[in-house]
């Protein structure tokens, strides 16, 4: 690139705000392209987000302070990217791909303003396998051939900003290689010619869609939390969304499904919430078994970091980030769970600067476009067909932190319209100490369970029925209700009890097989549907008390164990006693 | 020397504006008018106008007065020499004595890279069962008392802040009444903790947008002392007089209100600030306590609302007691498992049979018949508020975990308490 160039792109502060930076510029310039703001020796990176006449607004992704009217702008005429390839897994990202790990060896204990780091090692090498040959005719999001990233067997694609049909010209030999060695050469019909490296960039607004068509998300994704899989099934390509009053209990949740839903790849996107609570992540995922692999869970994650206190430009892009780095592994037939927490922290991102940039504010002061921002987000989920037939797929769960708990507010009510579940967590339940505080009557999923959906209706009569009953004993009291009445209470708390309530915090309890559920289910069903005989009321809550008390030591029993077992035989037969 | 400006083009609250060249954003100006010189900070720049907030107030300054850029923006000492010293949100000293201008480090630094963060481990023992059996304090939280006004809040804090062990202490107050910042000090004094704290104080009276200044000042320093591997515990009271302070600023710099009047930033902002509570890889730590007084006890009021989702928990107020609903240590399952293996199902049981109690409660007072298991919450009740609530209840943990099992087994049979069988074979009471 000549210096003539370099001057055409280049431009001068006139003005700071906060993050909003105004600049004017020589030529022309792209909207949402990168540009360099020069400070002596940093140069802090930001992002057009409007262009009036020959000024443009640039959020900045780093502080701003010292910058100077006069100060020098440099564009890059390119959209904000992402790196994909091979090492990605196990990275912990801030919300622009910085690799945080690595600027800690270099800048120690603070993220120093303007210090960038590339995303992916360009010195290690790679056992690249070729899979396709000479002659061959490919597509964008085809493979080449393969390296082995972990215990996974990852693609090495066409690049996916490729249009059109291209033909193999060459292929790389068997062996190692780097990211940035070229492993393939292509070439389209009318002659022009493509490299196909390791490593390729996308920018993130824009999904990837290199695959042949979009599926009906059918099957569940095991999350081995009971009230999820059992009521409120979440589908493997379906997206869901946790809203919740601080305090309810939304990260242990997500914590708890970042350990044991049952997807290939897990990626947790940090978004503008407490640095603490990544840390956990960051230091015990290294250490915590996958029990379906037998490495490490930090071997199927990738972690975007982007908390409260960084900068609120990038907590934007780091959803962004994190949907890429998903659909950039959904295109190798994996399937892929992509926890944000919180989508509200990133809508308030949106705020403060729609704010600054001083447009007409919607409701709460959120911009207007906020509910088309929400469902593009979401709508980048899926289970997808391959170009090959195999299939691949996303599925996104958003927490959602609404002001004052009130879900009728305009970032909850947008992700309602287009999620496939809702699990809305209860301050009542929480303060209760009911968890996970779902709420069991409010929540929804438009997905299917892993029980028969008859049995799911008799046992959510019995909640509905549990709760009316409740109420109404709040005003007759408990004299004036039917003893039969108030069995059927008895025996939605013992539902709730036993099988909605799951201590994350214990190594069994903290996570229930398929298995296990199904025929835990059929146990407690048989309970809700048995006719007790009871004399009393304070018969029939203390049987109850007693019933529940078999069932919690039988849910802290490891599954087919001899206690495990014995206490089954028990449960069996304190049922029969009332028979 | 640098450039003086003579000409101020606007006074609007206590915002200026001149007509100046290369002046960064965020610095630095000192303005002398009639009424003396105060620090002003560069909040805006467009073209040739920079906007300034002026940290004593517009009151006097007039068009003509002087502008001095200082070419850097607020910084603050972080010298040992500190230690023992009250100084106002500016940084000027409030004793009498000199002004310490040696290891100047800037205010508002950069957020600490999550990589050289470490899990919180220590628990911090403050002798209150309500915090340390039902919602453990530890060290590196940030944690507000969620209050109303007329609550013992600043007592309190001051009893935890004695009772911890830390080695610094750096009070941070913001719109205090003079009495309170005066109760503070002696408090510090008559336990011989004040040579080992640093006060950065702004009273009721004192100019507003030094309120703003306080938390960062203060955290500056904590954060310097930190990585000079002590444990720093930061005291911040009131944490809502600071939102406030903020909102009347936003307000008269003509920005759009997002909620109740609070700049959509509020979040960030309060974040920006609770964030720097840390544990550092092989480093200090800095423990934040605060007070968020609640308008109108409305937790959802944008100040509590905010805050809650950004510290690790909050203990609440009310009554004079600390409250078992609603308060909250996110942290408390980072240390109570190596406590005493009792030490959850104690937390978890008792509160879950409180809040029968309560729902019990509620039944009686409308007049209905007490069942037999209804008198019992009742009598649990009333034990558990007078010896576990009471804040004048001071025992160790071992203590309170021994009472609470006594308390259970005086009201219950074992199966009624829901507790795993092999835990009851242990502990209950014989």
């Amino acid at each position: 690139m000549g210096d003539d160039m370099l001057d055409n792109n280049a431009g001068r502060i006139v003005g700071v705000n906060g993050n909003i930076i105004t600049a004017e510029f020589d030529t022309h310039v792209t909207q949402n392209e990168v540009a360099y703001i020069v400070v002596g020796e940093e140069r802090l990176k930001g992002e057009v987000i409007r262009v009036r006449g020959k000024r443009v607004d640039i959020q900045t992704f780093e502080d701003t302070v010292g910058l100077k009217v006069g100060d020098k702008i440099e564009f890059t005429d390119e959209l904000l990217s992402v790196e994909l390839g091979p090492g990605l897994l196990t990275m912990v990202y801030d919300g622009l791909q910085n690799p945080l790990n690595e600027l800690a060896e270099k800048s120690g204990f603070f993220l120093k303003r303007g210090f960038y780091l590339p995303a992916l090692n360009y010195e290690r090498k790679w056992e690249f396998t070729p899979s396709a040959a000479k002659g061959d005719s490919l597509k964008a999001g085809d493979a080449v051939g393969c390296v082995p990233e972990g215990i996974f067997t990852h693609r090495i694609m066409v690049p996916f900003s490729l249009k059109g049909s291209w033909k193999v010209v060459e292929v790389a030999a068997a062996g190692e290689y780097k990211i940035d060695d070229i492993v393939a050469k292509i070439a389209d019909e009318k002659g022009g010619t493509a490299d196909v490296k390791m490593v390729q960039t996308w920018p993130v607004k824009i999904p990837i869609t290199a695959y042949k068509e979009k599926l009906l998300p059918e099957d569940q994704l095991i999350t081995q939390q009971r009230i999820i899989d059992t009521f409120f099934p979440v589908a493997t390509g379906g997206t869901f969304c946790v809203p919740g009053p601080f305090g309810a209990g939304k990260t242990v949740l997500q914590h708890a499904l970042s350990q044991h839903a049952e997807a290939d790849i897990v990626i947790i996107a940090a978004c503008g919430e407490r640095a603490g609570e990544v840390v956990e992540i960051l230091r015990e995922f290294p250490h915590l078994p996958d029990p379906r692999t037998g490495k490490t869970l930090m071997d199927r994650s990738i972690i975007i970091c982007n908390t409260s206190s960084m900068p609120v430009a990038a907590r934007e892009a780091s959803v962004y980030t994190a949907v890429t780095l998903a659909e950039y592994y959904r295109q190798m037939g994996l399937n892929c769970l992509l926890l944000a927490d919180s989508t509200s922290r990133w809508a308030q991102a949106l705020r403060e600067m729609s704010g600054r940039l001083e447009e007409i504010p919607g409701e709460e002061a959120f911009p207007a476009y906020l509910e088309s921002l929400i469902a593009g987000f979401y709508e980048r989920a899926g289970l997808v067909k391959l170009n090959d037939g195999t299939t691949g797929s996303v599925t996104i769960g958003g927490t959602v932190s609404p002001a004052g708990g009130n879900f009728e507010e305009p970032v909850t009510q947008g992700t309602l319209k287009v999620v496939g579940a809702f699990h809305g967590l209860s301050r009542d339940r929480s303060n209760a100490r009911r968890f996970p505080a779902i709420h069991p009557l409010d929540s929804w999923s438009h997905y299917r369970s892993i029980v028969e959906p008859e049995k799911i209706g008799v046992a959510r009569q019995l909640l509905i029925r549990g709760n009316e009953i409740n109420q109404m004993m709040k005003v007759v009291g408990e004299e004036g209700t039917h003893t039969d009445d108030y069995m059927i209470y008895q025996k939605s708390e013992f539902l709730d009890y036993v099988y909605l309530q799951q201590n994350t915090f214990d190594d069994i309890d903290g996570a229930t097989s398929k298995e296990r559920q199904i025929r835990m289910f059929d146990k407690v069903l048989a309970v809700l549907e048995s006719k007790f005989k009871v004399e009393s009321k304070d018969d029939a809550r203390k049987y109850m008390q007693e019933l529940r008390q078999m069932f919690i030591d039988w849910n802290y029993s490891k599954m087919d164990s001899d206690e495990f077992n014995a206490l089954e035989k028990k449960i069996d037969a304190k049922i029969a006693e009332k028979l | 020397m640098r450039k003086v400006y003579h000409r101020i083009l606007q006074i609007a609250g206590n915002v200026i504006t001149v007509e100046a060249d290369n002046v960064g954003y965020n610095d630095l100006a000192e303005v002398t008018s009639s009424r003396g010189t105060s620090l002003a900070q560069v909040i805006r720049l467009q073209d040739a106008i920079v906007s300034l907030q002026v940290f004593a107030g517009s009151r006097g300054v007039s068009t003509g007065d002087e502008v001095r850029f200082l070419g850097h923006p607020m910084r603050v000492s972080s010298s040992p020499n500190l230690l023992g010293r009250v100084f106002t949100g500016s940084g000027e000293p409030r004793d009498g004595r000199p002004s310490i201008v040696d290891d100047l480090v800037e205010i508002a630094g950069p957020s600490v890279n999550p990589s050289k963060r470490i899990i919180p481990r220590n628990m911090i023992r403050t002798g209150i069962p309500m915090i340390d059996v039902f919602n453990s304090l530890v060290e590196s939280q940030k944690l507000p008392i969620f209050s109303v006004a007329g609550e013992p809040y600043n007592q309190l804090l001051a009893r935890i802040a004695m009772q911890a062990e830390v080695d610094i202490i750096i009070f941070g107050g913001m719109g205090l009444k003079y009495d309170d910042y005066l109760f503070f000090k002696n408090t510090l004094d008559e336990q011989g903790a004040l040579s080992r704290s640093v006060m950065f104080v702004h009273t009721a009276s004192d100019p507003v947008v030094e309120c703003l200044l306080v938390p960062d000042m203060a955290l500056a320093v904590a954060e310097a002392y930190a990585l000079d591997d002590k444990r720093v515990l930061v005291l911040l009271t009131d944490m809502s007089n600071f939102a406030d302070a903020m909102k009347e600023i936003a307000i008269t710099m003509e920005q759009i209100p997002s909620n109740r009047g609070y700049p959509g930033d509020l979040y960030s902002k309060l974040a920006a600030r609770y964030e720097k509570a840390v544990d550092f890889d092989s480093a200090g730590s800095i423990t934040i306590l605060a007070v968020t007084t609640m308008p109108g006890d409305d937790v959802t009021h944008p100040i509590p609302d905010n805050t809650g989702y950004i510290t690790e928990g909050q203990f609440y107020l009310r009554n004079g007691r600390i409250e078992p609903f609603g308060s909250l240590s996110r942290l408390k399952q980072q240390v109570n498992d190596k406590t005493r293996e009792d030490h959850r199902i104690i937390m978890d049981t008792m509160i879950r049979l409180y809040a029968d109690f309560k729902e019990t409660l509620e039944k009686q007072s409308m007049g209905f018949q007490m069942s037999s298991w209804d008198d019992k919450l009742l009598a649990y009740g009333k034990k558990f508020e007078a010896q576990m609530m009471d804040l004048s209840v001071n025992i160790p943990l071992e203590e309170a975990l021994d009472a609470g099992w006594k308390i259970l087994a005086e009201c219950f049979d074992r199966t009624e308490t829901g507790i795993k069988t092999d835990l009851l074979d242990k502990f209950w009471p014989k």
